[in-house]
C-alpha cells in the first residue's frame, strides 16, 4: 500500500482507519472493494488482453495449409516453449503501400464522419437538454429508437433510398430538379452519410449528459457580467461540455476507423478502408498471420496517439 | 490455447449430442438463392429432422470458416477448384457411397469432369453447375449501342470504347479475382488457365483500362440491380442472371434481361456437395446428399434457380424452357469453348489477389 499515502483525502483508504469498524467489516469491505475494482480488470483481461495476445501470436506465425491455417509462433521443445515465429509479416506491411493508404483513408473518413456527427449532434443534444423535462425523455427516445433496429437493416433501407431508381432520385426527377439519376451509391458521400446516420446516437447521448448537468447559474453569471449569448456559449457552455465532446468523438471515431460493412456495401472501389483490406487478407489470401499483423498495426497506430494525447492533457491539468 | 479449444469443442460436441438425442439436426451451408423453396421443408418432413440452413455469397467466406475449424456444418457446397484445395488441407471426409444409392442418377460425363478436381468423386457430388458469362439489359443496350451491339462477346465489358458508352447505364463485374482475371486473359488470347505472372498482369492491365467505367465489383448485388434496371451489364453467374430475368418479369417493369456465354468462351464451374471431417451429423448429411440427388428434387431445384444440374435422371422432369436455353445447357459448339478453373497455390493466389486489389482501387 505504498501508494496509499499519495492518494488525495477522502479516497477509500480513509475508511480503513474508521474506529467504529469491526475487523469483520474491514475484511468484507476489502473483499468488496477488490471485487468492485477487480471486475473491470477481469473483463479487460478476458475480452481484450487474451484475444489481443492470441492475435499477436498469430501475427508472428506463417500461413500454412490446414486447420488452423497458420504455423504457431512457439514450438514446445521438451516442455520448454521455443520461439520460431518472426516479424516478417510486419515488414511485409511496410513493403506495400496499400496498407498505409487504406489506413490513412480510414482515418480520413472516420475523422470527417466524426466531425459531421459532432456538428449534427451538438445542436440536437443542446436543444434536448434545454427542452421541458417531460419532453426530454420523448426526444431522447426518438434518438435511441432507431438503435433498436439492426444497423444492417437501416443500411439496406438507406441503400434503397440512395440507389439509381430509389426514392431520392425518383423524387428529384419527378419534381424536374434533375434530368438523370445522381450517382450516390458507391461514393464517399454514401459512406459519410451512412456512418453519420448509424453512429449519431453515440454522439448525442454523451453530449446530452454533460449539457444536461451544466450549472444554469454559471450562464446567469455570464449574462450578469454582460456576455451576449454567443460569448456565453463560447466561453462557458462549450468548454464545460468538452468531456462530452471528447467522449462522443471517441465513441464514433474508434469504431468508424475499423468500419467494414458500410464501405463494403456503399463505398467507392478506389477508397478501400482498412477493415476491407483486413477482410481480404483473411478470406481471399487465407493469410491469417498478415491479417493479424494488419489488426495489431492498426491498433498500435490508433492507441499510441491517444495515449500521447492523454498524457499531454494530464500534464495540462 | 490448444487445450481451451479442445475443451470448448468437447463441450460443444456434448451439447450437440444432447440436442440430437431429442431431435436430429442437420446444418447446411449453401450459396444464397440456390435452392427450391420447398426442398428443405420436404427433407424435414420426410426424415423427421430439423434443418438449419445458412447461406454465403463467396467461396472465400466459406473457406475462411472451414479453415477456422469446428464450423458445425454437415453439408457445404464449395466450387470445384476451391474444393480441391480444401481436400488437400484435409477438410472433407470421403463419402460413403453405399449410403448414396441415388448416385446412379448422375450424369457420368459431368461427374467425370468434376472428378478432375476430386479423383473418383471421392469427397463430393455435383450440386449444380453453370458458367460465368454476361447478363445484360437487352432494351437499354440496343438503345445505346444500336441493333448490332456485340452482345455475344466479352468486348461488351472488356473493350474500353464500348464500356465507356455503357458506364452511364451501369456496368458491374463479379468481385471474384479467380474468375475475372482468367476471363480477361482469355479475351486477350492468352490461356485462361495460365499461372504465369505476366499473363495475370496483362489481364489486370486490361481490367484497369475499363475500371473507370465500372460501377462496382460485387457477386450478388447485380441480381437486384439488373432486375430493377439500375445497371445494364453485369458479368455474372448464369443462374443468378436468369433469376434477375425472372424478377424483372415478375415486376413487369419492362426490363428484359438476357444471359450469354460469350463467343470467346467462358468459365465452367461445378458446385459440389461435401461433408466436413468434423460434421456433427455425417449420417444425416449423407441422407441429405442422397435426397438432393433424387430426380424430382434436383429437377425442382433447377426449375426454381435456373442452374443446370448433373442429374441425368432429372432431365425429363426439368422445364423444357430451361433445357432448351443455350445459356443454361450450352450447345456442343459452345461447350468446346468452356474452360475449367485452374487450382492456384498460395503464392499464385497472393499475386492474383494483389493484382485484383490494384484493379479495384488503382493502388
Amino acid at each position: 500500500m505504498a501508494h496509499a499515502a499519495a492518494r488525495p483525502k477522502g479516497s477509500v483508504s480513509d475508511v480503513r482507519e474508521h474506529p467504529s469498524m469491526t475487523m469483520r467489516d474491514r475484511i468484507s469491505g476489502a473483499l468488496g472493494r477488490r471485487l468492485v475494482i477487480g471486475t473491470p480488470f477481469l473483463w479487460l483481461l478476458i475480452f481484450f488482453l487474451v484475444p489481443f495476445g492470441i492475435v499477436f501470436l498469430v501475427s508472428l506465425g506463417a500461413p500454412e495449409f490446414g486447420v488452423p491455417p497458420y504455423s504457431p509462433a512457439f514450438e514446445w521443445d521438451g516442455g520448454v516453449p521455443r520461439f520460431v515465429g518472426s516479424f516478417d509479416n510486419y515488414i511485409f506491411l511496410t513493403e506495400d503501400d496499400l496498407y498505409w493508404i487504406a489506413y490513412l483513408g480510414s482515418v480520413k473518413i472516420a475523422l470527417g464522419a466524426t466531425l459531421l456527427c459532432l456538428l449534427v449532434a451538438y445542436p440536437m443534444a443542446y436543444m434536448i437538454a434545454r427542452a421541458e423535462p417531460g419532453m426530454r425523455n420523448i426526444l431522447l427516445m426518438l434518438v435511441i429508437l432507431p438503435f433498436w433496429t439492426s444497423s444492417l437493416l437501416r443500411i439496406y433501407a438507406l441503400m434503397g433510398m440512395l440507389r439509381q431508381g430509389g426514392f431520392i432520385n425518383s423524387a428529384l426527377m419527378g419534381l424536374g430538379i434533375t434530368d438523370a439519376p445522381i450517382q450516390m451509391m458507391q461514393t464517399d458521400f454514401a459512406v459519410y452519410l451512412t456512418i453519420v446516420f448509424t453512429y449519431l446516437p453515440l454522439m448525442v447521448l454523451p453530449l446530452y449528459s454533460t449539457l444536461e448537468k451544466l450549472d444554469g447559474s454559471l450562464l446567469e453569471a455570464a449574462a450578469d457580467l454582460g456576455a451576449n449569448s454567443f460569448q456565453t456559449f463560447w466561453t462557458v457552455t462549450l468548454p464545460l461540455s468538452l468531456p462530452g465532446i471528447l467522449a462522443g468523438c471517441l465513441l464514433v471515431f474508434i469504431p468508424a476507423v475499423g468500419e467494414f460493412v458500410i464501405p463494403d456495401l456503399m463505398g467507392a472501389q478506389d477508397s478501400p478502408m482498412i477493415g476491407n483490406v483486413l477482410w481480404g487478407e483473411f478470406t481471399r489470401n487465407r493469410d491469417w498471420p498478415v491479417a493479424s499483423a494488419v489488426a495489431i498495426a492498426m491498433l498500435a497506430l490508433l492507441v499510441i496517439p491517444f495515449m500521447l494525447l492523454r498524457n499531454t492533457s494530464a500534464l495540462r491539468d | 490455447m490448444k487445450t481451451t479449444v479442445t475443451m470448448t469443442a468437447a463441450i460443444l460436441v456434448a451439447a450437440t449430442g444432447v440436442a440430437s438425442a431429442q431431435e436430429r439436426v442437420l446444418n447446411v451451408y449453401n450459396w444464397s438463392d440456390y435452392i427450391a423453396e420447398d426442398t428443405i421443408a420436404k427433407f424435414e418432413e420426410q426424415f423427421g429432422v430439423k434443418v438449419n440452413y445458412d447461406v454465403y455469397d463467396s467461396n472465400e467466406v466459406l473457406e475462411a470458416r472451414l479453415f477456422a475449424g469446428n464450423t458445425g456444418f454437415d453439408v457445404v457446397v464449395p466450387t470445384s477448384d476451391f474444393l480441391r484445395r480444401q481436400i488437400g488441407a484435409g477438410i472433407y471426409q470421403p463419402l460413403d457411397k453405399s449410403k448414396l444409392p441415388n448416385l446412379a442418377n448422375m450424369d457420368a460425363g459431368l461427374m467425370a469432369n468434376a472428378a478432375a478436381y476430386d479423383a473418383d468423386n471421392t469427397h463430393a457430388v455435383v450440386y449444380m453447375w453453370g458458367t460465368t458469362g454476361i447478363g445484360y439489359n437487352a432494351g437499354k443496350i440496343a438503345e445505346i449501342l444500336g441493333q448490332d451491339a456485340p452482345t455475344d462477346s466479352w468486348s461488351l465489358v472488356f473493350d474500353p470504347e464500348i464500356v465507356s458508352q455503357l458506364a452511364e447505364c451501369g456496368v458491374s463485374l463479379l468481385d471474384a479475382p479467380t474468375e475475372m482475371l482468367p476471363a480477361a486473359m482469355n479475351y486477350l488470347g492468352l490461356d485462361p488457365r495460365s499461372t504465369d505472372r505476366a499473363d495475370f498482369e496483362a489481364g489486370a492491365e486490361l481490367l484497369e483500362s475499363v475500371r473507370p467505367h465500372i460501377r462496382y465489383f460485387h457477386s450478388s448485388q447485380y441480381i437486384t440491380d439488373l432486375a430493377n434496371g439500375d445497371t445494364c451489364v453485369a458479368v455474372g453467374w448464369s443462374g443468378d442472371v436468369f433469376q434477375a430475368q425472372a424478377r424483372a418479369a415478375e415486376a413487369e417493369n419492362g426490363v428484359e434481361i438476357a444471359y450469354v456465354i460469350p463467343k470467346e468462351g467462358a468459365l465452367q464451374w461445378f458446385d459440389m456437395m461435401a461433408i466436413p471431417v468434423d460434421a456433427p451429423n455425417p449420417d444425416l448429411a449423407h441422407e441429405f446428399i442422397n435426397f438432393v440427388m433424387d430426380a424430382q428434387i434436383t429437377a425442382d431445384i433447377t426449375n426454381y434457380v435456373w442452374y443446370a444440374n448433373a442429374n441425368a435422371a432429372s432431365m425429363p422432369l426439368v422445364d423444357p424452357e430451361i433445357t432448351s436455353d443455350p445459356g443454361i445447357f450450352p450447345t456442343e459448339e459452345a461447350k468446346a469453348r468452356l474452360w475449367g478453373a485452374e487450382v492456384y497455390d498460395s503464392r499464385t493466389d497472393r499475386i492474383v489477389n494483389r493484382l485484383w486489389t490494384q484493379v479495384k482501387t488503382g493502388q
